[in-house]
């Protein structure tokens, strides 16, 4: 998707056949202040997002540095308080930058432009439809708002439930709706202010394990549709690799990862995303094929490698003893102690303490036959050839 | 089956419903209420519903017809009507954007501002009169002013008298308008702005359908204290039949010298109250019980 939009030179304002998303009556290419991009430099070099989210408060300081092209969709994800939703009232100015904050969209400054007047539109974690308006009426409310006249503003509308599957929920008030049409209205609505900038705050954690199957295969449409930048809030790294091009994690008020969703979930850098995409991970000093690590023992890897280096292998890899084993080809043995058991899918995952804490994957049969519980002594083995090591 | 008896609870609570009462006392105390609570409280209640019932009894029904029919009585009842709702609409047209200004900006002193609100629902309704008069009778701070440049007098006219029960009645407007934004969710405000409404209109037409029923509400508190001024009115305004003499001041006049008619007056009076009351219930007070 990112490929596709780089083929485009610039934007225009005549609509190709990707702006469907932005024209939904496919006849009206011009309604409203933030309909059409009157800023975007015509070299094509400044569109898209670009922008320093500075933000003081108290002792907590935001500083993410975010850059997007149009059509790209970027994920910031991160642990619960790690600022990603002060970065999205920033992007939307609910929330004001601090000193040595920037945003620009389609070269255009918007540090100090008021909310009303940014081409941003954003979908709320709670979606916060007007309870008092019916699904069409929410989504006609962008477009009134800019200026255009009420029965067109809801015609409009009624195109956008129609393209989100909606039609026959025009007159439903929201309190009537289930999660999941909530949540495209709510989308219906921030598109139809045709904005330059689309976010999302959790798009999906309000809804259940079986509609938000349904809803976020249905945005990853939406957003696959949407010409300009989108930026999208969320604690679940299967929402961020789904829906997004690029992930930018940040912890503590810091971007402390960037890149796709394969490559971060390859070679993670920190442990709250070796976590998430389920990784044993350590950080050491490498020599040829040892990794020294900062605390704990040492690893032997495959990967020649000199200087600071993190280490990863997936837990399966991790196979355990009731006794040291005799004649085992790992060269990575360790002695632990079992933390805890919680099943994993068909799969029970062990946490381990001792001379390296880890997790390893054991089936229900094999757990049975090492008789693991809480505090059991074990051996623990991975081979050499199962991890990975890349420079930090 | 004492409370403290865990075995008992089982038993106990399958009459009352499986789900219900965990955790709490097993066993209800049998026989109701204690007597120290029952007392005061049947007292109480005979206290606030005694001297309805006495108006009741001692009402002149024979005579209720033709002491009605005086055109007094309907001059006082339309005045008191008139004044009490015209005060409703200034005490909305001003109540409630100060109720917003209280509720949704931070500006210093601001605490100061709405204890200085609320200081007329609990000021002597006589002292807000004279204090009406200082401010705006004919010689008043600001009545002196009125009346040389425009020429508008307000003691003593109509006008004066929705002025005065505007005084006393706004802070319950004000009080519950802001009792009901602040419990409402300023994050629609902020999602109405999002989609492109400056923030006089995302409090038009997003805040204000929010509290609408708090305004209604808080409408109906101000009208019916309104309805009822009695001190401020009379001091502000004075005593002038079919100008400025409301249903309470006909009803104290009466009494003087023809208590049937008092009586009459009342009735009417507690027949607007129930009305009201009656109202409320239907539409905003079930929502609470």
């Amino acid at each position: 998707m990112t490929e596709a939009h780089e083929a485009h030179p610039a934007r225009t304002a005549e609509p190709t056949d990707k702006d469907t998303a932005g024209d939904p009556t496919g006849t009206n290419t011009d309604v409203g202040p933030t309909g059409t991009d009157t800023t975007g430099d015509p070299t094509g070099t400044d569109t898209g997002l670009d922008a320093r989210l500075v933000v003081r408060r108290g002792t907590f300081l935001l500083d993410v540095e975010l850059a997007a092209a149009p059509g790209e969709v970027v994920a910031l994800l991160g642990p619960n308080g790690a600022g990603k939703t002060t970065a999205l009232r920033a992007l939307a100015g609910l929330t004001p930058l601090s000193e040595g904050g920037r945003l620009r969209l389609d070269g255009a400054a918007l540090d100090r432009t008021p909310p009303e007047a940014r081409p941003v539109g954003v979908v709320f974690q709670d979606y916060l439809l007007f309870p008092h308006l019916s699904a069409l009426d929410n989504v006609a409310f962008g477009p009134r708002c800019q200026g255009v006249p009420k029965a067109e503003a809801r015609a409009q509308a009624a195109v956008w439930l129609e393209r989100m599957g909606l039609a026959e929920f025009a007159g439903t008030r929201p309190r009537r709706l289930s999660g999941g049409q909530a949540q495209r209205v709510a989308v219906a609505r921030a598109l139809a202010t045709r904005p330059r900038l689309l976010l999302l705050d959790e798009p999906l954690a309000a809804l259940d394990a079986r509609t938000r199957l349904d809803v976020r295969a249905q945005l990853r449409h939406h957003l696959a549709d949407f010409e300009a930048v989108a930026v999208l809030v969320t604690h679940d790294p299967l929402d961020a690799m789904v829906l997004a091009d690029r992930l930018v994690v940040v912890e503590d008020g810091r971007v402390v990862q960037e890149g796709g969703p394969s490559d971060i979930a390859r070679r993670p850098r920190t442990d709250y995303i070796a976590q998430l995409v389920g990784l044993n991970l350590y950080r050491g000093e490498a020599e040829g094929h040892t990794v020294a690590l900062e605390a704990g023992p040492a690893i032997t890897t495959t990967e020649r490698l000199d200087g600071p280096v993190f280490v990863a292998f997936p837990p399966g890899a991790v196979t355990l003893h009731r006794d040291r084993p005799t004649g085992s080809s790992a060269r990575n043995l360790w002695q632990c102690r079992v933390a805890g058991l919680e099943t994993h899918g068909d799969q029970i995952r062990v946490a381990l303490t001792g001379e390296l804490p880890l997790a390893a994957d054991l089936t229900t049969v094999a757990a049975a036959e090492l008789g693991l519980h809480a505090g059991a002594p074990v051996w623990a083995t991975v081979k050499a050839a199962q991890t990975h090591a890349y420079p930090a | 089956m004492t409370p403290s008896d865990p075995s008992a609870a089982p038993a106990d609570t399958l009459t009352d419903g499986p789900r219900r009462g965990r955790g709490r006392t097993p066993g209800r105390v049998r026989g109701g209420t204690p007597l120290p609570l029952l007392v005061p409280a049947l007292v109480g209640l005979a206290f606030l519903l005694l001297p309805l019932v006495a108006l009741l009894i001692r009402a002149p029904w024979r005579s209720l017809p033709d002491q009605l029919a005086k055109p007094e009585v309907w001059q006082a009842l339309r005045l008191s009507l008139f004044s009490a709702t015209a005060a409703t609409a200034v005490s909305l047209v001003l109540g409630v954007p100060l109720a917003w200004l209280l509720a949704r900006t931070r500006f210093p002193g601001r605490g100061l501002v709405r204890a200085l609100v609320t200081l007329p629902l609990v000021l002597p309704p006589v002292v807000g009169g004279v204090a009406l008069l200082l401010a705006l009778g004919r010689n008043g701070v600001v009545g002196r002013l009125l009346d040389t440049w425009f020429g508008i007098t307000l003691p003593f006219t109509t006008a004066g008298v929705v002025v005065a029960e505007a005084f006393v009645a706004m802070p319950f407007l004000v009080i519950s308008v802001e009792g009901t934004l602040r419990a409402a969710d300023p994050r629609y405000e902020e999602a109405a702005m999002t989609l492109g409404a400056s923030r006089f209109t995302a409090f038009r037409r997003v805040t204000l359908p929010l509290i609408a029923p708090g305004i209604a509400a808080g409408s109906v508190l101000a009208w019916a204290r309104a309805l009822g001024e009695f001190g401020a009115t009379i001091t502000f305004a004075g005593n002038f039949p079919g100008r400025t003499q409301t249903m309470p001041l006909a009803v104290y006049l009466a009494l003087q010298s023809d208590p049937d008619a008092a009586i009459a007056l009342s009735l009417v009076l507690l027949l607007v109250s129930v009305a009201v009351l009656a109202g409320l219930r239907d539409r905003w007070m079930t929502a609470a019980s």
